[in-house]
């Protein structure tokens, strides 16, 4: 029970408490059961993609529908470049907004600001995707992406010729996207920090921006970071607005100006047309090694978060 | 809060059974479709006039010929839609007898972008494949200037396009491709989707029309009604008979003439290069699918006089939305596979 | 008063202006986005888009009034399912925070906001559409609601997190039971931020169109009940939109402004709804 946790003895139990608690367990329980059918549904369909291709799947860069050679990796390093690029520009930015938002903004404002970052939640990806190809596609092969190529050329991950199209395209179509996340949770974690932390760090002298560092950001860390794990979800995940501006090439190159291609992209393309059994096992496989793989990055990220997160968070009045 | 709650609940409820409880127009059919992009335009339009001619509701929903397919065998949907036959196990998956209907017909075209140059670029057949083998890399390749002469092609990388996604299209383009091309054959194949040698991948018809809209030097292949709404170039292509055609609803009418001795019993054929004059060399059907063997009688028999209806009066709506229609000729092969289908054992129409 | 003291304030004024530019370059590609879709689509906003079905190919007229009914029925179906299992969840996940199920209950949740929505579509079309053989609104509501759950479960786990210890215990103190605690005293202290993350949550299950290609399938007429197949307007916007048509083009971007609109409207009502509460910190 929550008040036990503090040493006090715990109340008497009164009727009602039982049932409510588990009520809440059952649902919360419902996530990890939706999971566990989808897991076993998804292993089913890819059984027989599994059974052809192993473990080779994950390292082979093939993607042959004719010849049924099907090889995993490449849309691996799409999927993961283009959500660590997404992540990269959105959450400094989101945090900015998100700062200026809960301590800066005067306080007419602040409602309409946070208004217009989540109306862009609400723009269907399909709408952000087409105006991707229309606006930001022709603005970063002829604005941003000459600018970094001659300031930053000479290194790979700027070489060859901007097309327009492409991994960094495609970075920032999903920074785009799930800034609204990050920017719309930040905000309302910071703003429920009690307005007595602030005070006190005032009381000591400190800076508007040392209080937002010493007081507030920390009590929120948790929050925020929970913001960032559910942008970096929405990255990995995102179909519509990705397939229609990376350029959907199976390749692997170090260069952002290259095409490159998702696990969800090549599901949405190709799901609806395949034509075989094993060619539908093997994108529902692809489905799969998503799924491990947003595990593993979920854990990974858990797990630094852990190393780092103790202390001032935990401090409560 | 709990009052809030109570009161959010009740207004989702009702809006729910609201939609719910909407009245529909006419108490009548409803035919539920699925399948191929290509055809969407125009089966919309039927439905439409089908509706108010008849008081049948056509609901067609575009998602994939391979979905349409799918759809299909799962006995979702009333009827299928694809660009691309059936093959034979899925032929055996969905069991009973499976009819292909050809309704109408599309072109696909190579759309390219290059600035400042006037005339219609020709292209044959064997360099269509070969720069989508990625073996001529350049404009001015010689073979590029001697099938066209003095055009000024400059000396700029090609940027193939092609379609990311599965699609009835692609399965044309790439037949064609492995008709022309015996490397492009053994080398990649055909299929709705293919591991293509070279090129960038655009979603969809629209896509690949606005990638080579935007991309300067760029060449891809979209269908027919694309090129022509958009206001694209297009290139013309050397048919069997050695001339350079443009694809027109015409020449595409004329393929089907063309292909019509080739064209088997279930109509389940890919018509590209056939023999003939003034046909377009890539083009292909698409079809409706249906079981032949009717188990519901009212939607058995309101489907086969819906098709009836599609592949007679419904032809004319077709040149508007720039579709091919069907020729004479085969209509007349598609009344009997229509007459053939049955409902419960007695024929469908009278 | 010292060089340090400077140091301290200059940094201070230009943190403020950098979280003041990360504002303005966040709210950049929303205008142009607006913009552009003002441009391609408010001269295809009339009286008949709002209240035609869909006209044929090519030939101006017809709307979309099927299809924005559809989205709010799909809505209200995925918001039964999503808010209380989203909500309810999120509250046991923040006050048992320890417990083995909150840890598998969190990171599911994570794992599973990151599953395409493609594949949300496939499961509910499996769970549903293949035994029921007809795609229908149920369906499409379910593929949504279960989308929307880990996201509003999340949010309302760390919203409930942040009330004042203090909050609950004063409740406890002068007898309410815990659970009236929680229902009466915490939630509600929550309930704006509860609402931001549900709201959030909304806007991207609205704008969803992959899960819905293969459950609620779309209609171009109105539909009879829930369990046929429902019109929405991501899937007419994704339709309109990969078409070769002009006109039918205009109507893309006329539905997703309607679309922006209606979420924007829910937005304002759930807020007002929600934030009638007294905020006690």
């Amino acid at each position: 029970m929550v008040v036990a946790e503090h040493g006090a003895a715990a109340p008497p139990a009164r009727t009602g408490d039982r049932p409510f608690q588990l009520l809440l367990a059952v649902m919360a329980a419902a996530v990890p059961v939706i999971i566990g059918a989808m897991l076993i549904a998804l292993i089913a369909a890819a059984w027989p993609a599994i059974q052809r291709f192993g473990g080779a799947f994950f390292v082979t860069s093939t993607w042959d529908p004719v010849r049924h050679e099907f090889g995993v990796l490449p849309f691996v390093y799409g999927t993961l470049v283009s959500s660590a690029l997404a992540l990269v520009i959105a959450v400094p930015l989101g945090l900015g907004v998100a700062i200026y938002l809960s301590e800066l903004v005067p306080g007419r404002l602040r409602a309409p600001i946070g208004f217009f970052v989540e109306l862009l939640a609400a723009i269907p990806s399909v709408v952000i995707g087409l105006w991707g190809i229309f606006v930001l596609v022709p603005w970063v092969r002829g604005t941003l992406g000459p600018a970094l190529r001659s300031a930053f050329g000479v290194l790979p991950l700027f070489s060859g010729p901007p097309l327009g199209i492409g991994m960094l395209t495609a970075g920032l179509i999903l920074a785009v996207m799930i800034v609204p996340f990050i920017v719309a949770v930040s905000t309302e974690v910071m703003r429920a920090v009690p307005r007595a932390q602030r005070e006190a760090a005032l009381a000591l002298g400190a800076t508007g921006w040392e209080t937002t560092r010493t007081a507030v950001l920390p009590y929120a860390r948790s929050g925020i970071i929970g913001a960032i794990f559910l942008a970096l979800a929405r990255a990995l995940g995102e179909t519509m607005a990705v397939t229609m501006v990376i350029g959907n090439v199976p390749q692997i190159k170090a260069s952002l100006f290259a095409p490159a291609y998702t696990i969800p992209a090549v599901i949405a393309n190709e799901f609806t047309e395949a034509t075989s059994d094993l060619y539908v096992a093997a994108l529902i496989y692809a489905g799969l090694v998503l799924f491990v793989v947003t595990v593993i990055v979920n854990a990974l990220a858990r797990l630094l978060v852990s190393r780092v997160a103790a202390g001032p968070a935990q401090i409560r009045e | 809060m709990v009052r809030h709650v109570k009161r959010a609940m009740l207004v989702a409820l009702a809006v729910v059974i609201a939609g719910a409880a909407l009245p529909a127009g006419a108490q009548g059919l409803t035919l539920n479709g699925a399948g191929a992009t290509f055809p969407f335009p125009l089966y919309s339009k039927w439905s439409q006039v089908y509706a108010a001619e008849k008081g049948v509701q056509v609901n067609y929903q575009s998602i994939g010929s391979g979905g349409g397919i799918r759809q299909f065998i799962a006995r979702t949907v009333d009827f299928g839609a694809s660009d691309g036959p059936m093959t034979d196990e899925q032929i055996a998956q969905a069991g009973g007898r499976v009819l292909h209907v050809p309704m109408v017909a599309g072109a696909v075209v190579p759309v390219y972008n290059l600035a400042g140059i006037g005339p219609v670029l020709n292209f044959t057949p064997d360099v269509l494949a070969d720069i989508f083998l990625g073996k001529i890399t350049r404009w001015n390749d010689p073979r590029l200037a001697r099938i066209n002469p003095g055009v000024p092609l400059p000396a700029a990388d090609i940027i193939v396009v092609h379609r990311s996604d599965g699609s009835g299209t692609t399965a044309i383009w790439v037949n064609y491709l492995s008709k022309v091309s015996a490397e492009w054959k053994a080398r990649v194949g055909e299929g709705t989707s293919v591991n293509w040698p070279t090129g960038l991948g655009g979603r969809g018809n629209e896509g690949v029309a606005g990638l080579v809209r935007q991309t300067p030097s760029s060449l891809g292949y979209v269908e027919l009604a694309y090129a022509l709404t958009n206001r694209m170039t297009f290139g013309a292509v050397r048919n069997r008979a050695g001339q350079f055609v443009r694809a027109t609803l015409s020449s595409t009418t004329k393929a089907m003439e063309g292909a019509l001795k080739n064209i088997p019993e279930d109509y389940r054929v890919f018509f590209t290069n056939p023999d003939g004059r003034d046909v377009y060399p890539v083009a292909g059907f698409t079809w409706i699918l249906i079981q032949g063997d009717q188990s519901d009688p009212a939607k058995g028999k309101a489907l086969v006089e819906f098709l009836w209806w599609a592949t007679h009066e419904g032809q004319k709506y077709a040149p508007t939305l720039l579709y091919a229609p069907l020729p004479k000729s085969l209509i007349g092969r598609i009344e009997r596979t229509l007459k053939s289908v049955t409902i419960k054992g007695a024929p469908a129409l009278p | 008063m010292g060089i340090r003291y400077q140091v301290r304030r200059a940094t201070n004024a230009v943190m403020a202006a950098v979280t003041l530019v990360c504002t303005v370059v966040v709210l950049v590609p929303l205008f142009l986005i607006l913009g552009f879709l003002a441009r391609m689509g408010l001269s295809a906003l009339n009286w008949d888009f709002f209240t035609q079905l869909p006209g044929a190919a090519g030939e101006p007229g017809g709307g979309m009034a099927n299809a924005i009914v559809g989205t709010l029925v799909l809505v209200a179906l995925a918001a039964a399912i999503g808010i209380p299992v989203g909500v309810l969840g999120g509250t046991y996940l923040s006050e048992y925070r320890a417990s083995r199920l909150s840890t598998a209950a969190r990171f599911t949740a994570d794992v599973m906001n990151g599953i395409p929505s493609i594949v949300m579509g496939l499961f509910a079309y499996v769970l549903l559409v293949l035994p029921m053989r007809r795609f229908s609104a149920l369906a499409g509501g379910v593929a949504l609601g279960v989308m929307l759950i880990p996201t509003v479960m999340r949010t309302t786990e760390e919203i409930v997190r942040l009330v004042p210890q203090s909050v609950r215990e004063a409740s406890l103190a002068l007898g309410i039971p815990q659970w009236k605690t929680m229902v009466r005293v915490v939630m509600p202290t929550a309930a704006a931020g509860i609402v931001t993350g549900i709201m959030v949550g909304v806007a991207r299950v609205a704008g969803e169109t992959a899960p819905l290609l293969f459950t609620a399938f779309g209609n171009r007429f109105w539909s009879r009940d829930l369990l046929q197949p429902i019109a929405a307007l991501p899937l007419q916007i994704f339709a309109y939109a990969i078409s070769p048509f002009e006109d039918w083009h205009r109507q893309a971007w006329a539905g997703a402004l309607v679309l922006v609109a209606l979420v924007l409207l829910v937005n304002v009502a759930a807020r007002y709804a929600a934030g009638r509460q007294v905020k006690l910190h």
